[in-house]
């Protein structure tokens, strides 16, 4: 186990993962663990390092691996660092037909970094993924919690462009996602 | 212009708003079912409409929520299926962010049907903005008196909570789905026990799609018996289709069941025709899984009868000749498409979402993938499309899931109907343009198998 006692949670994040486990029946407090685990990345640079993941253990009273197993299989945590932006391109089918290919591709030249990489000054990252469910409005990319659809090359240089000096990470959820119970 | 029953208030600006939604004959099925229905009538209604899951398999509702096990004393638990993850699929993100409240709406009065004190709504975790949006919905469904204790003074409690996922198609099958929600890696369990029996927490669950819960409110609203007047035989009422790939107007259309395919890609009310006027080539008509299909054949069955949009239609002439209405997405491909190189996406989506867990999707899927990869590159052989046929008939009924036979589907149906492309890509490997540039594996150990092929 590491040093998770550097580790820490806003006292609002702490509340939120604590109110999270009212939604399930006594005793079944591990259903909180995936909430609990995009929590925790939002608000740490979006990956999850071994102490951060030891801390969310510790928050909701569960063993360490039973975190590190389900933080493993899941394609939406990240277990290493991050750019800024994350850029999530969709490859699968319908996104492909309609140009996702290109789309990559030029992501991969403007940043001069190839699909899994993180840019040296440490902005951005591209990844391909599977259907995001906008097939109809391909080809698609995620950013954060936002879809950008109908991409043209244009576009994509547009959204690369607002990422280009921003100071914090690109996060899936924000601290009022949750209703609190 | 065919009848719409769960986007019919599609159009009404704002209709995703509590006021707006009510407005509009809301949450008047959860007032009919609770005050003039027992849960059994509400049951029975549903039998009657013929509903049958929209999540992809097509399995009767009524029936489904009758087999839910009713010991006394252990609570009921029904989940809503707001995974979507089928390549091709995108109605319930639609149907969610457009009238969330037709949701709640449904969940509230099916789990009257099936005496469940608390639901769940568990949706894939790309769609956060879905999520705010449902919680919202939520909130304003207890601070109008729709959900917490004794609704509308009768009695009955009921709970609902959004659960996210984290990324992965499998947790759309339905006991992975249960894992996940536990909190836990989304491994299919082995069935029996059916969620019926042992479900979430080891309790009586029923597990059902987004769009067949919202059904559930124009049944209760209208009758079974009006529901089933919809459509032809045991493909009853509406269903949503996600429209993708080369067609003019992409996008989510309620269409009654039995139109006929021909009518869905060319007119204006659908489709709206193949992108620049080319030609049709091929169409998965049910999400990746189901067989992809020759333009001859998707438009006319092997006896020349014309296709229609319904499950028994879809799937005349079996796997040889036919294929399957599915989820309902619909990827069109036109004649400039190469066959090959769309099976390359799917195999290599299967081979991303296979849990692991069984050798023969595990390895197989990966396989696929390889060999696929192999022979866009220029380095096939006429052996390899053997071999790809051998490996998918290998998976096939094989595994704990239906993953590994959704994964051998799209690769035997494309070699059956386009053997031909296969083989064009093995005899004329120079010929091939832009053979270089795929996107390339972020798996090591994959590439390091590959590079050994
Ligand atoms: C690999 C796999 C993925 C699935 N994904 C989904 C999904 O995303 N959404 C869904 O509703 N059903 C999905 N299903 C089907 C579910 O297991 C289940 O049959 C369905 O949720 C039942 O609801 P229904 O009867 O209302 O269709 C999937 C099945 C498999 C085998
Ligand atoms: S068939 Fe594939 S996805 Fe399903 S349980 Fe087996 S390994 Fe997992
Ligand atoms: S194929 Fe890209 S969003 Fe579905």
């Amino acid at each position: 186990m590491s040093d998770s006692k550097n580790i820490s949670f806003t006292p609002e994040s702490e509340a939120l993962i604590k109110n999270l486990t009212k939604r399930y029946p006594e005793g079944k407090h591990k259903s909180a663990l995936l909430p609990a685990l995009h929590i925790a990345q939002a608000e740490h640079d979006g990956w999850l390092s071994v102490p951060v993941m030891d801390k969310v253990a510790e928050l909701l009273n569960l063993q360490p691996i039973e975190v590190y197993e389900v933080a493993s299989f899941y394609s939406m945590y990240n277990l290493k660092p991050v750019g800024k932006c994350l850029i999530e391109v969709c490859r699968t089918s319908s996104c492909w037909l309609r140009g996702a290919e290109d789309v990559v591709k030029h992501i991969e030249k403007r940043l001069g970094i190839k699909d899994g990489e993180t840019t040296a000054d440490g902005k951005y990252t591209l990844k391909t993924v599977e259907c995001l469910g906008s097939c109809g409005t391909a080809p698609m990319l995620q950013i954060g919690q936002t879809f950008h659809e109908n991409l043209t090359l244009d576009k994509v240089d547009k959204i690369l462009e607002e990422w280009k000096d921003a100071t914090n990470h690109s996060t899936y959820l924000n601290t009022d996602t949750f209703r609190k119970i | 212009m065919g009848r719409k029953l769960l986007l019919e208030n599609d159009h009404i600006e704002g209709i995703h708003s509590y006021e707006l939604y009510r407005k509009n004959g809301g949450y008047r099925s959860v007032e009919k079912a609770l005050k003039t229905m027992t849960p059994d009538a509400v049951v029975e209604e549903v039998k009657k409409s013929g509903l049958r899951g929209r999540g992809g398999a097509g399995f009767p509702t009524g029936m489904k929520w009758s087999f839910l096990a009713k010991p006394e004393g252990v609570p009921r638990y029904l989940v809503c299926n707001a995974d979507e993850s089928e390549p091709g699929t995108f109605k319930d993100r639609y149907l969610m962010e457009r009238i969330p409240h037709l949701l709640i709406e449904g969940m509230i009065t099916s789990s009257y049907a099936l005496g469940a004190n608390t639901g769940y709504i568990y949706v894939r975790g790309e769609y956060f903005y879905i999520i705010k949006i449902l919680e919202k919905a939520i909130s304003e469904a207890y601070a109008n008196g729709w959900l917490g204790k004794n609704i509308l003074g009768t009695g009955y409690n009921l709970d609902m909570h959004v659960q996210c996922g984290a990324g992965a198609y499998i947790c759309g099958e339905e006991t992975a789905l249960l894992e996940s929600l536990e909190g836990k890696r989304g491994n299919p369990r082995i069935k029996p026990p059916f969620p019926a029996v042992k479900g979430l927490w080891e309790c009586p669950t029923v597990v059902n799609n987004v769009e067949t819960i919202a059904a559930v409110v124009p049944i209760v609203n209208d009758g079974g018996e009006a529901y089933a007047a919809i459509g032809i035989g045991k493909s009853t009422g509406t269903k949503l289709i996600s429209a993708s790939g080369h067609i003019k107007k992409p996008g989510v259309y309620e269409i009654e069941l039995g139109i006929s395919v021909e009518e869905f890609i060319y007119s204006d009310e659908y489709c709206g025709g193949i992108l620049n006027d080319k030609k049709l080539k091929a169409v998965v008509a049910g999400g990746s899984s189901v067989p992809i299909l020759p333009a001859d054949l998707i438009l006319k069955t092997a006896n020349g009868e014309k296709r229609l949009m319904t499950y028994e239609s879809l799937a005349d002439g079996g796997f040889a000749a036919g294929t399957m209405l599915g989820s309902g997405g619909f990827i069109v491909m036109d004649e400039s498409t190469s066959i090959v190189k769309n099976l390359h996406t799917f195999a290599r989506f299967y081979h991303h979402e296979s849990c692991g867990q069984c050798s023969p999707c595990r390895e197989g899927t990966g396989w696929m993938e390889k060999i696929l990869h192999k022979i866009l590159d220029g380095h096939g052989t006429l052996a390899d499309v053997d071999l790809l046929w051998d490996i998918q008939r290998k998976i096939e009924g094989n595994t704990i899931c239906p993953l590994g036979d959704a994964a051998a589907w799209p690769v035997a149906s494309a070699i059956r109907h386009f053997r031909s492309e296969f083989e064009a890509y093995v005899n004329n490997r120079q010929s091939i343009p832009d053979v270089k540039y795929y996107f390339h594996c972020n798996n090591l150990d994959a590439a390091a198998a590959y590079s050994s092929l």
